[in-house]
């Protein structure tokens, strides 16, 4: 049978029909359509946590030190101080594969110039901090290994600080009093905006790791220490390496636990997106009933179409048409629809994904997988929920058919 | 002669419920080319599952039937198929043409199955040909229900024509017609076999059997009389006395 000809008789059999055929389509317009939104709806806030956990950097490894429980009550990592400054540079100067290195102290403390004052985060780090996270600054420059050695009194103040104490925008060689000793703004941080946790991350100020320790609180122990290695693949190596060595530093007896943590930016990467997956997974399989529930429309309606139209069966069966050309001829009609229904359903869904991306400010992101997936689905759909009806008009006997009132 | 249809004790017997109906017993015929022929019969006679099984729609239970040489009486459904489309041309009581489709499309279904690869262009030409032997090709693009009874039935004519079969087989083809129009149908077969298109027809009007060359005539389910048609009616002459009838009636009044 010729195809071509096939196509015509079911776009004629599609257009007597019009309404029914439209309602039919409907549904797979709203299958596809609410499949394609929530995927994208997912996907978007999936690549808006792994955008984040690329903004710790490349190829960092994050140790915390490890908690105490005192009375009952657990301090939370970096509560113990277990890592020393002494770790650090053990672990710059014994571990192969490890580029740069920043010691970490943080804890919250009220900065103060002029008359303004502003309660913030303080954050002590190594010089290489910024290029481990990979932050540029809008103004000035990172303090350097000079100013780490000798405590030096300079900061970096983020967007939020230099907004709220600085409003003029002129920071530059400003003094910052922070816990009342006086420090010289070098540099302003490149904005971030919210962390994934709703945390502002540019109300913020970074001091030395000498100068906190020293001059601001009076610490022994750091909180954590940043670690860059020189790839992605030697990552698993540099994080075994590094716990071997802080084991054999700390004396841990072999079967004790770790008195510290290490992580890699993919383990965090890993827990951070899990929940985003889940959620995807979880939209898509709900869209995918209202999917479901649109193949069993077309299946109705090709039901009843087959019974409605037994005679004409009848008559192309008793001019020569074979089972198989009158399976073919339905089964082209609910792919049609199906095809037609999806490919409606793909636009409105991006259009959908577009208004929410717009008003609603979802980051939605429609990836060029989804909407063939979403294609080749529509297809199946109408192959699958077609064939029985098909098949069943195929089964049709002519002379039964013929008589068919 | 060499027949177009040869049966040699065919017999039917459906099996529904507990009692089995045997609605043909131990038919023997042979039907020669350019024959004209009509089987008659009342209602439960067998005649309709004679058609059947003629039109290749059904398989006999038992015996043999040739048509055109082949043995069609072991065929499965699709070699059956295409044995229709091939060598069967159907007119039927209803007409059985595909509503909203134009004369011209209706005429080119058959040609949608045909195995063999044949151009659309080629299929057009055919098709009007056929209307244009029905006398209808005018009307080409008019849909069914924009045609009187009497054309909807020379558009399945032209149906039946189409793919030049053995033969056409025609049920009740005038039970759906008044009797001028029947009469004109009934000419349109009579100039068609004269062309020497083998004609076979089921009907139980025995005026409309006049207009054949062969009356069979079945009774439970056998044929009990084969004769040829001795006063034949020719459809011409008939239908200027009706005219003239007309007439008649119309200068009277």
């Amino acid at each position: 049978m010729k195809i071509f000809a096939t196509l015509k008789v079911a776009a004629r059999a599609l257009k007597r029909n019009k309404m029914r055929t439209i309602l039919t389509m409907l549904g797979m317009i709203i299958g596809v359509g609410a499949v394609i939104a929530m995927v994208s709806i997912g996907n978007g806030a999936k690549s808006q946590v792994e955008a984040q956990i690329a903004s710790l950097g490349q190829n960092v490894i994050l140790i915390f030190s490890g908690s105490f429980t005192r009375g009952g009550v657990h301090s939370g990592w970096g509560g113990a101080g277990t890592l020393s400054v002494e770790d650090a540079l053990a672990i710059e100067r014994e571990v192969p594969g490890v580029t740069l290195i920043s010691p970490e102290l943080r804890s919250g403390s009220q900065v103060a110039s002029g008359n303004q004052n502003w309660s913030t985060t303080i954050l002590g780090e190594g010089q290489d901090y910024l290029d481990i996270r990979q932050w540029p600054l809008v103004q000035g420059s990172m303090f350097g290994e000079q100013d780490v050695r000798g405590a030096n009194k300079v900061a970096i103040i983020g967007k939020t600080i230099s907004k709220q104490l600085f409003p003029d925008g002129n920071v530059l060689g400003q003094i910052l009093r922070i816990k009342n000793v006086p420090f010289v703004i070098v540099g302003e941080l490149v904005p971030k905006g919210l962390s994934l946790q709703g945390v502002d991350q540019d109300d913020i100020v970074l001091v030395p790791y000498t100068s906190a320790m020293k001059r601001l609180f009076g610490a022994t122990m750091l909180r954590g220490i940043t670690v860059q290695a020189k790839s992605a693949s030697a990552l698993d190596d540099v994080q075994n390496e590094i716990i071997d060595l802080l084991r054999q530093r700390h004396r841990i007896q072999p079967k004790r636990e770790d008195d510290f943590t290490v992580k890699t930016q993919q383990e965090i990467a890993e827990a951070a997106t899990a929940t985003s997956k889940v959620m995807t997974a979880l939209l898509a399989a709900i869209a995918s009933v209202s999917l479901l529930v649109g193949g069993i429309g077309i299946m109705n309606i090709m039901l009843v179409s087959v019974t409605e139209r037994t005679r004409e069966i009848g008559i192309r069966m008793a001019v020569g048409a074979h089972g198989r050309d009158i399976r073919l001829q339905f089964l082209i009609e609910a792919i049609t629809m199906s095809v037609i229904g999806g490919v409606i359903g793909i636009v409105l869904g991006v259009l959908i994904s577009k208004f929410l991306a717009m008003h609603n400010n979802w980051p939605t992101l429609t990836s060029p997988l989804s909407i063939l997936v979403a294609f080749l689905f529509s297809a199946a759909v109408g192959i699958v929920f077609g064939f029985y009806p098909a098949h069943k008009a195929s089964q049709l006997d002519p002379i039964d058919a013929l008589r068919y009132e | 002669m060499n027949s177009i249809i040869q049966l040699e004790h065919i017999d039917k017997i459906y099996h529904t419920g507990e009692v089995d109906v045997h609605a043909v017993r131990d038919v023997s015929m042979q039907i020669g080319k350019g024959e004209f022929v009509a089987i008659m019969g009342a209602s439960g006679s067998g005649k309709s599952t004679m058609m059947n099984i003629l039109g290749c729609l059904d398989r006999p239970t038992r015996g043999k039937y040739l048509l055109d040489g082949v043995d069609v009486s072991q065929l499965d459904r699709d070699e059956l198929a295409s044995i229709r489309n091939q060598k069967i041309g159907f007119v039927f009581q209803g007409f059985n043409l595909l509503s909203r489709t134009s004369a011209l499309e209706n005429v080119e279904l058959p040609m949608m199955y045909t195995r063999t690869n044949m151009r659309s262009h080629e299929q057009r030409e055919r098709a009007v040909k056929a209307l244009e032997i029905v006398g209808l090709v005018e009307r080409a693009g008019h849909h069914p229900n924009q045609l009187s009874g009497g054309q909807q039935q020379r558009v399945a004519i032209a149906r039946a024509l189409v793919n030049q079969p053995a033969m056409l087989l025609a049920d009740e083809p005038t039970g759906n017609l008044d009797t001028q129009t029947s009469i004109e149908i009934m000419g349109v077969f009579q100039k068609l076999n004269d062309e020497g298109i083998t004609i076979i027809m089921v009907t139980h009007e025995l005026d409309i059997a006049s207009y054949t060359k062969r009356n069979i005539i079945m009774r439970d389910g056998r044929i009990v009389s084969d004769t040829a048609v001795a006063n034949r009616l020719s459809a011409v002459e008939e239908l200027r006395k009706l005219r003239e009838a007309q007439q008649a009636v119309q200068l009277a009044s």
